[in-house]
């Protein structure tokens, strides 16, 4: 990690000569911020619980953690971490957190929102973070209904769910989020569950060393207006929590029938799996993302011009209008 | 000006080309090259047939020469091909406008003869294909110049390229009747074309020659030469560009380093010149999926502590307008370029109307306060751009700059900007601070991009909700109002720093004009035109429309009538947008407004005609030096002076 002052730009520079006090190794205590507003029982306090045991544990300068959402239940989440951090507009936070990551690569980029958010509103721009590879982690809380705004048919909302805006049962095809993830060109495509927190403390470590977009869902249960929707995959309700072997290529017979996360075929398998399916990592690639690419284009670029100042660029461009 | 009309001025003949082809004829020695100060050259034909190039050629030469240039062209909305003109004013003295009339008219095609001869003026010169185009000889206002440029330019370049190169024959004719600088031509030539094949280097530079050595001094009494301008002790070099280039640039001298955009007309080319450029400057311009991700791309880059831009033409700038309002809610500082075309909806793309301006002040749910800026020529695209960045980081607000088609892609030449003096060094401000509020109700708020440690360990959050002066959440009533008053009071702050602008012509008279944005040249000839008429009137130019410099309530209180003029509609209760708001304001019945929306620049006359309704130089035939000329002898020899040919003057 970079030093505490550099600006990070691509350009280098800008690096103030305040003296940058020591710090305390990074607590819970100091990352908490105003108390969630979410209904008790609601499956985001485990995902922010996990979140604040993250940071940490990789003891992240506090300064970098960058908190960004845009509209819905769980997008209040950048209220409740004590960070630099912004609440969007719906579906627009990742734009938002890619302008962030690509200006300045220093920054740890976090961005959470909800099913509406991502695979809604918002979802032609999943698509296209995935494609340009943006350096970020991305965490989507599914709950498969409308829970801000009370009790609508969510973009994942299963076939036959009965909302106030289909009373009658839903009737539209839901969106298989890791599908469409990977197809996308999500660069890590993860899916895990609320009641399950060591998992889903594995799967945003994973996502956090993941260079590239990193996406995570979670199946987050909305106890006011979808109670008990992902207790299939809760096995403390009964149900069961089935992970993802991943092939540890160990040369056993046994590793053969494991999941190779880079086959992207493969993973469209096991997303096919009917609900509740299955947990863990389904996809990485290790695809350049578009802050390297970027990068060297500026290094090529200032090359070019001989690395000269900016006033010394501009008027060798004037020089050429004259 | 003013000399007697020569009767016997006339058109010419074809030459042979049988000639042509052997011995050319040697250049008629008598063809001493008359004094000329200003001429509006026109060249009419397709999109694809390169007159643009070859226009922008003329214009970069005359910027180079230190003379006043403005280019004026119209393009097809077709993707490919389709009626287009390119328009050069040059002039030693001051050019504001392209020219209501053209001196010179170059015509490729039969229709671009019939569509444009109307707007060559009496006892100008039209110079045609004579390979494409049949003119009527019998109208003898004009001056008829037919070369067989179509067949001449195959000749020359061996039919390998078809009729490609025509343009640059044309420019090389041009260059001699004009008696531009032909070695400063070729080098432009050679710039121009100097990063592709050498191949097609030499190409062009046979086709200008061609051109130029056409023997056009047999079908014409003399050749004009502009009149050295003046070159003032110190002064800077001019450099030439178009309003895109220049605004794009000015983004970059603003310390604008990131940015994030969607291509559409006329926008596109500000993006283009970004993403090539900011690179350079340790930067990027990140083409988005859409309008929507690209606004929100540039916010996210301006909270990020690097001040960002973003911009369309208006369909795209309503998709942009909820991210907008959060900037607005958030106080966030971000540049917003609208290129302004036709509108409603898809609307006429390439044509140019100021029918934006609502959009960029109101275009918002909610109260959502922000700076809308316009430049009035070239030159300024560039220092708004750079204003635009300052207001934007000095009240961390989002600033529109409405330029518009018109601006977009004329040319003019202008003084190089000093720049040590102007450029900003934007590098986000990271110092540790002991303790950050990002809204302070009791100051302009400034942000603490991420990065920035906040020693006392409360970090600061951005918000779309109402917020705290933390940024948290609050629904309280009196901090709703209270924080509606702190956006908008910072507006009120800017307003008190603002100049009013000079007022040109008349400080106090019958009607003061109002105008902003690209209609700065027409309304000052108008002005002046009038002014000469015997008119007691002034012209006021608006460079910050929201807010308003304080103090125009002065200005107004000295003049009989204000009039906006306008290139929008006057809407259902009569009054052109900007019309609108300075009645709202200032609720003066004495403002009323002139405006139109045929996608078209105004003319000078136009203007005339809207504002002094009924007056006699407002006429639509303004009597003119010169214009009286009636050809009985198609003779070129009788051609006796320029003035006959190449007007002065013209408005």
């Amino acid at each position: 990690m970079s030093e505490a002052n550099t600006n990070g730009s691509p350009n280098g520079g800008a690096t103030t000569t305040v003296a940058d006090p020591p710090r305390e190794k990074l607590t819970k205590k100091a990352i908490t911020a105003d108390h969630p507003t979410w209904c008790p029982g609601c499956g985001d306090f485990a995902v922010l619980a996990s979140y604040y045991k993250v940071l940490e544990k990789r003891n992240i300068d506090q300064e970098k953690i960058v908190t960004i959402a845009g509209i819905g239940c769980s997008s209040r989440f950048p209220y409740f971490v004590n960070g630099h951090g912004a609440h969007f507009i719906h579906g627009r936070a990742v734009p938002l957190a890619s302008g962030i990551s690509l200006a300045r690569p220093d920054l740890h980029v976090f961005l959470f929102g909800g099913d509406g958010d991502g695979f809604s509103i918002g979802g032609n721009h999943v698509d296209h973070g995935g494609r340009k590879n943006v350096n970020l982690t991305y965490f989507i809380m599914d709950n498969f209904v409308y829970g801000l705004t009370k009790k609508q048919t969510s973009p994942t909302s299963p076939i036959g769910f009965k909302s106030k805006t289909d009373p009658q049962g839903a009737i539209d095809q839901p969106v298989n989020p890791m599908k469409k993830l990977i197809a996308g060109g999500a660069t890590f495509v993860a899916r895990t569950h609320a009641s399950q927190v060591n998992h889903m403390i594995q799967m945003i470590e994973r996502a956090t060393d993941h260079q590239g977009f990193s996406v995570i869902e979670c199946l987050s249960e909305c106890v006011e207006f979808y109670p008990g929707a992902f207790d299939p995959a809760n096995p403390r309700k009964g149900g069961s929590f089935e992970l993802i072997q991943e092939k540890k290529w160990d040369n056993t017979p046994e590793d053969e029938l494991r999941h190779d996360v880079t086959d992207e075929l493969a993973a469209y398998k096991l997303a096919q799996l009917p609900f509740p399916g299955v947990f863990g990592v389904f996809y990485q690639s290790d695809r350049p993302t578009k802050n390297s690419l970027e990068k060297k284009w500026i290094e090529q670029s200032r090359e070019k011009v001989g690395n000269g100042s900016d006033v010394e660029v501009l008027q060798r461009t004037f020089d050429k209008m004259k | 000006m003013g000399e007697p009309v020569n009767p016997d001025v006339t058109a010419v003949q074809k030459p042979d080309p049988a000639t042509l082809a052997g011995a050319p004829p040697s250049e008629r020695a008598d063809l001493r090259p008359e004094n000329i100060q200003d001429a509006v050259i026109r060249l009419a034909g397709n999109s694809q047939d390169g007159i643009q190039t070859a226009g922008a050629f003329l214009a970069r030469l005359a910027g180079r020469s230190a003379q006043e240039v403005m280019t004026y062209m119209t393009i097809p909305a077709t993707i490919s091909g389709g009626p287009s003109i390119f328009q050069v004013r040059i002039g030693t003295g001051e050019v504001l406008s392209a020219g209501d009339e053209a001196d010179f008219l170059v015509a490729f095609y039969q229709h671009s003869y019939q569509d444009h001869i109307g707007f060559l003026r009496e006892g100008g010169v039209l110079l045609y294909d004579s390979d494409n185009v049949e003119p009527n000889l019998d109208d003898k206002r004009f001056v008829y110049l037919g070369i067989p440029i179509t067949g001449l330019t195959v000749e020359a370049l061996g039919g390998t390229a078809k009729d490609r190169g025509k343009n640059i024959f044309v420019l090389g004719l041009i260059s001699k009747i004009f008696q531009l600088d032909a070695d400063k031509l070729k080098r432009i030539i050679t710039e121009k074309f100097g990063g592709k094949d050498q191949s097609v280097v030499n190409t062009a530079l046979m086709a200008f020659q061609a051109g130029y050595a056409y023997p056009v001094g047999n079908l014409l009494k003399h050749f004009y030469q502009f009149e050295k301008p003046e070159k003032k002790p110190g002064a800077r070099d001019q450099i030439t560009m178009d309003g895109n280039t220049a605004l794009a640039y000015g983004l970059i001298a603003g310390g604008i380093r990131f940015g994030a955009g969607y291509p559409i007309t006329p926008w596109s080319t500000v993006m283009e010149v970004l993403r090539r450029e900011l690179p350079k400057y340790g930067g990027i311009f990140v083409q988005a999926e859409d309008e929507l991700a690209s606004v929100s791309i540039a916010i996210g880059m301006s909270y990020s502590g690097w001040l960002a831009c973003t911009g369309s033409a208006g369909p795209g700038i309503s998709l942009k307008t909820e991210a907008i309002g959060w900037a607005s809610m958030a106080e966030m500082p971000l540049v917003i370029c609208n290129v302004q075309r036709g509108g409603p909806s898809t609307g006429l793309p390439t044509n140019v109307e100021q029918s934006d301006l609502h959009q960029a002040i109101f275009g918002s749910h909610g109260d959502s306060p922000r700076v809308v800026l316009a430049p009035r020529t070239v030159e300024d695209c560039f220092y708004i751009a750079i204003e635009a960045a300052r207001i934007a980081r000095k009240y961390s607000t989002p600033v529109f700059i409405l330029s518009d088609t018109s601006l977009a892609t004329r040319i003019e030449a202008f003084d190089e900007p000093d720049l040590a003096k102007i450029m900003i060094d934007p590098k986000p401000n990271l110092t540790p601070r002991e303790t950050h509020k990002p809204y302070p109700l009791d100051q302009i708020t400034q942000h603490a991009p991420p990065g920035t440690r906040i020693l006392d360990g409360k970090y600061p959050l951005m918000s779309g909700l109402e917020h705290d002066e933390m940024g948290h959440p609050t629904g309280s009533p009196k901090l709703h109002m209270a924080m509606t008053a702190k956006r908008r009071n910072k507006m009120r702050k800017l307003a008190e720093e603002l100049p009013v602008p000079e007022i040109y012509g008349d400080q106090e008279g019958d009607v003061l004009l109002v105008g902003w944005g690209s209609t700065y040249g027409p309304i000052h000839d108008a002005v002046k035109r009038a002014r000469e008429n015997g008119e007691k009137c002034g012209s006021l130019h608006l460079r910050h429309i929201h807010p308003l410099p304080n103090g125009l309530e002065k200005v107004f209180k000295n003049f009989k009538r204000i009039v906006t003029v306008e290139m929008n509609d006057q809407g259902i209760y009569g009054y052109g947008q900007l019309a609108t708001l300075l009645r709202a304001r200032y609720c003066e019945p004495k403002i009323s407004s002139f405006t139109k929306t045929d996608g078209l620049t105004f003319r000078v006359r136009e203007i005339l005609e809207g504002v002094f309704q009924g007056k006699s130089f407002a006429a639509r035939n303004i009597p003119r030096d010169g214009a009286a000329i009636v050809h009985t002898d198609t003779n070129p020899e009788n051609v006796k002076t320029t003035r006959e040919v190449v007007p002065q003057g013209v408005g």
